[in-house]
């Protein structure tokens, strides 16, 4: 194997992480966006995705099997859930803490986060969960280049997500407010803006976006268990600093310069697959103190 | 759901306020000096005389609230005093930890000679991640020390000379004029004088000047350096002080244990020590002390609920927060 084929091989492997981090990405920046509320729930919302989605196809395969179809619906039935389950979150634990110091808002959010990881742990009791499908490990050689059915798909489909949600915000009346809600929150009520449901949307997308990822992640990788949210929420929101918090665009940027500097990373010589995550964390601190605004980022006043 | 109504300083016609609720009244009762003075004295006494009175899993269990005191003082610092939130508490815990580890384990150093050296270490740290993070304000810097922690953590699993996943152990125990600390009493006495240090100390700083500079940096970051108070120093010396208090109760704790692993730092400790603090009510030392003995007796006292207690716990907490988002004893000073 060259040089070459091995770097096209690195160069896949950092698209597929890449599309997971850019759809968990995208729910940290919508919701920073709308509410400037840093989400630490949002990487447990993608574990209870993978579990969601887990559960649809347990439910449905006796139907439709566990192929590419019945993943597909179960996947848009743990986007509906998860959705509903942000919702909800929204209004429970962040809406009546409107007001509240920040500090106070953030260890709600950690709050929430210990409550889905811990509900998950008292119901598979920390065992990993196989997460079975039908899907099989085919795929085509181009040159020296395996590709694998599952990857093209994946890619494929978090691609066709990205662009819905930027068509979403960029078209529609509801993703119009929804940029404007992120600009001035106080001025849209008065304009006639309903910011509450503004808000619901957003944690309903950004939601059901990282419950796609977690479910695509299970029949990506077999296997689920509660605290898979853990580290790629850390990583998304990594990603999402990169690409510049807040912007959307920036987050699926983000999330592919954060995959591909991760598979290629661990490639640089006397830099093991060991110290990847360091790696990825110092990138995170790099980019906080040196460039804080990301490479999308709008430069704004900072509020204490 | 809002926050709860200050208590005013002073009641309009000048008089002391009169206090509401039951909690207030209850805390109003152990302010006066005279009091304060008893209570010190009785839960001096009682922490002195428990070990002989109960069982060897009660020391135990207390042992470890005590460490928790030490490290929720510390954090409180950090968090209390100077408004800086860090979720990466664990790595100073973890410095001073295996500092000591290695150099009495590894090349023999005397217990008592290794300490400095691990303040020595958890200061530096403070500085290495304080000194370029603390120009960012608000929720940035909870992002970047919680970065710096899991960092720490995966360099102490990497390296050999930590030992690596599976952690050090054989730690020897240390002794002093003839002593050898090694029973789970001894500990317990040795943790008992950490907490008191911690408390004295931790009061001594409240009261200090630097003790008024992070009130005033935490209020109005802009109008304290208009006021003459170097923001950055101000909020460096947060974070070195309580880095020096984690590494205390990181050196402690890993002669105690005899064994440590990268995992007994990990962002789970650094957020669990957090609450703690959150919960009892940040920036009042009495609070965070109670917050640290709910915290770590707490999942004790729900251990018949098997692997529920932890969701018991979390819902708890979230409950406190939606309701009590100051704390269980907040500051009245904030």
């Amino acid at each position: 194997m060259t040089w070459y084929d091995s770097f096209l091989q690195q160069l896949v492997d950092g698209l597929v992480l890449g599309s997971f981090y850019a759809l968990v990405a995208l729910g940290y920046t919508m919701v920073f966006g709308v509410i400037k509320l840093l989400n630490f729930a949002h990487g447990d919302l993608y574990m209870t995705g993978a579990f969601a989605g887990f559960g649809g196809l347990s439910l449905i395969s006796g139907f439709v099997g566990a192929g590419w179809l019945g993943i597909f619906i179960a996947m848009l039935l743990a986007m509906l859930a998860v959705g509903c389950l942000g919702v909800v979150i929204e209004r429970v634990a962040y809406h009546p803490m409107f007001g509240a110091p920040r500090l106070s808002i953030l260890i709600t959010a950690l709050a929430v986060s210990l409550v889905l990881q811990n509900a998950a742990l008292a119901l598979t009791g920390g065992q990993y969960t196989a997460f079975q499908t039908d899907l099989g490990f085919g795929g085509f050689n181009l040159g020296n280049l395996f590709l694998s059915y599952n990857q093209i798909v994946l890619v494929a489909t978090a691609a066709v997500l990205l662009i819905a949600l930027e068509l979403f915000v960029s078209k529609t009346l509801y993703g119009r407010a929804m940029r404007a809600v992120s600009i001035d929150k106080d001025m849209c009520r008065m304009m006639g803006i309903n910011v509450s449901a503004v808000i619901a949307v957003t944690f309903f997308i950004g939601s059901g976006l990282a419950a796609a990822a977690g479910t695509m992640a299970g029949a990506y990788y077999g296997s689920i268990w509660y605290f898979m949210g853990f580290l790629i929420g850390l990583k998304a929101f990594t990603a999402a600093v990169i690409g510049g918090i807040g912007s959307i665009t920036g987050a699926m940027l983000g999330g592919l310069i954060l995959g591909l500097l991760e598979s290629f990373g661990t490639h640089i010589p006397f830099i093991g697959s060991e110290w990847k995550d360091v790696f990825t964390f110092s990138i995170l601190i790099l980019v906080l103190v040196f460039k804080p605004t990301g490479l999308l980022g709008k430069s704004e006043v900072e509020r204490m | 759901m809002s926050e709860p109504k200050p208590t005013p300083v002073t009641a309009p016609d000048g008089q002391e306020p009169r206090p509401r609720n039951l909690f207030q009244r209850l805390y109003a009762a152990f302010e006066s000096p005279g009091r304060r003075r008893a209570l010190h004295v009785v839960i001096l006494a009682i922490l002195i005389v428990t070990p002989w009175i109960s069982s060897q899993y009660t020391t135990v269990i207390l042992t470890n609230a005590l460490l928790y005191v030490v490290l929720c003082l510390g954090l409180n610092i950090v968090v209390g005093y100077a408004g800086l939130l860090d979720l990466g508490y664990a790595a100073f815990f973890a410095v001073g930890a295996y500092t000591v580890s290695i150099l009495t384990q590894q090349f023999g150093v005397n217990f008592w000679a290794a300490i400095p050296f691990a303040l020595l270490a958890a200061a530096l740290a403070g500085v290495i991640i304080g000194g370029p993070t603390l120009r960012l304000r608000s929720d940035y810097l909870a992002i970047v020390t919680l970065g710096f922690g899991e960092i720490v953590r995966f360099t102490a699993r990497n390296l050999e000379i930590t030992g690596g996943a599976s952690g050090l152990s054989h730690i020897p125990e240390p002794s002093l004029f003839g002593w050898h600390i090694d029973s789970s009493i001894d500990f317990y006495y040795v943790f008992v004088v950490l907490a008191v240090v911690a408390y004295v100390a931790s009061q001594r700083l409240f009261d200090s000047r630097l003790g008024r500079a992070w009130l005033y940096v935490r209020h109005d970051e802009d109008a304290a350096e208009a006021m003459g108070i170097n923001r950055v120093a101000t909020k460096l010396a947060a974070y070195v002080t309580g880095a020096i208090f984690g590494a205390i109760g990181g050196i402690f704790f890993s002669v105690n244990l005899g064994a440590i692993s990268p995992e007994s730092f990990s962002f789970q400790q650094s957020v669990l020590i957090l609450l703690a603090v959150v919960l009892g009510g940040m920036g009042k030392i009495p609070g965070v002390i109670l917050g640290a003995f709910i915290v770590v007796l707490g999942p004790e006292l729900l251990r018949d609920f098997g692997t529920l207690r932890l969701l018991i716990f979390a819902v708890l907490l979230l409950l406190i927060m939606l309701f009590r988002p100051s704390g269980i004893w907040p500051e009245k000073r904030s």
